[in-house]
């Protein structure tokens, strides 16, 4: 299972794979906004991705809808502080499978991880 | 200020304090803020945009924000490190983001946040905008959240000049 974590935040992506380390997933790879994870998506050709909304050069939003142009079944968590109906709908018309808000306890994000990948596998 | 303003900020630094620090912290009574120093040695700023505009700092003193950062990321990073920046940066984005949720009817945006870390710092904001300034303790030290925001029809009518920061 191979994981990106799109995040602009070094300190979230370390809690990020803390979690995913728990949860037996090691094979993660790290991109620090939307524009270096649009660079690395195709080499690594991950299995689930946890998106930041708010990054420089390029926000979560825009990558997803980006990604979602040739990639339309892997699974996407948003990971966000944006937690008003109005992103939560947004994030979802762009293609986001699923959501968490920040801050967040690990089991709450392990949950939507476990959740998202028992229902990609279904 | 609006109080609406103020209580989702009270409500959300103790939702991440209790929840990514595992950490009780203690509100206390709120001040408007005067002049442009800052209150401790290392500032968390980020701005607002959108339907309400300003900023908002977390300041710390630095032995206060070495511990937290400890408690946030699970190891120690010194205050000179990418990583201690980082860190702070990610504390005050998760407080404003939080907190701008709970704006009624408010379609708000976040910048990326800024941090700067030194004795004497200044951080100048809109001199038509007070500065509520909410001091907190906790086990690790004491903190102080600032808030200066208004509504952005307000900021129209004024044309004060926008926020700033500089070294001392």
């Amino acid at each position: 299972m191979k994981i990106m974590l799109v995040d602009d935040s070094k300190t979230m992506r370390s809690i990020q794979k803390s979690v995913l380390g728990q949860l037996g997933y090691s094979e993660i790879e790290e991109a620090c906004d939307g524009q270096d994870a649009l660079s690395k998506v195709g080499a690594f050709q991950p299995d689930l991705l946890l998106v930041d909304w708010n990054m420089p050069n390029m926000d979560g939003i825009t990558f997803v809808k980006h990604y979602r142009q040739t990639n339309k079944t892997t699974p996407i968590i948003m990971v966000t502080t944006e937690s008003e109906k109005s992103r939560v709908i947004e994030a979802i018309k762009a293609g986001v499978n699923n959501y968490v808000v920040k801050p967040f306890t690990p089991d709450a994000l392990s949950q939507r991880i476990t959740e998202t990948l028992t229902k990609k596998a279904a | 200020m609006d109080p609406q303003y103020i209580t989702p900020f009270i409500k959300s630094i103790q939702n991440v304090f209790s929840t990514m620090l595992r950490m009780p912290i203690t509100i206390n009574k709120p001040t408007i803020k005067k002049g442009a120093s800052a209150t401790y040695d290392v500032s968390g700023i980020i701005g607002m945009s959108g339907d309400v505009v300003g900023s908002v700092v977390l300041s710390f003193p630095k032995d206060t924000a070495q511990k937290l950062v400890t408690a946030f990321c699970g190891m120690e990073f010194p205050p000179d490190s990418p990583d201690f920046a980082d860190a702070v940066g990610e504390l005050v984005n998760m407080i404003s983001g939080s907190a701008k949720g709970m704006f009624v009817d408010k379609n708000v945006s976040i910048s990326c946040p800024s941090v700067v870390i030194g004795p004497g710092h200044h951080i100048n904001t809109r001199s038509d905008t007070p500065c509520v300034s909410i001091p907190c303790s906790t086990s690790q030290g004491d903190l102080a959240i600032e808030i200066a925001i208004r509504e952005a029809g307000v900021a129209a009518a004024t044309g004060k000049a926008p926020s700033s920061t500089r070294a001392a």
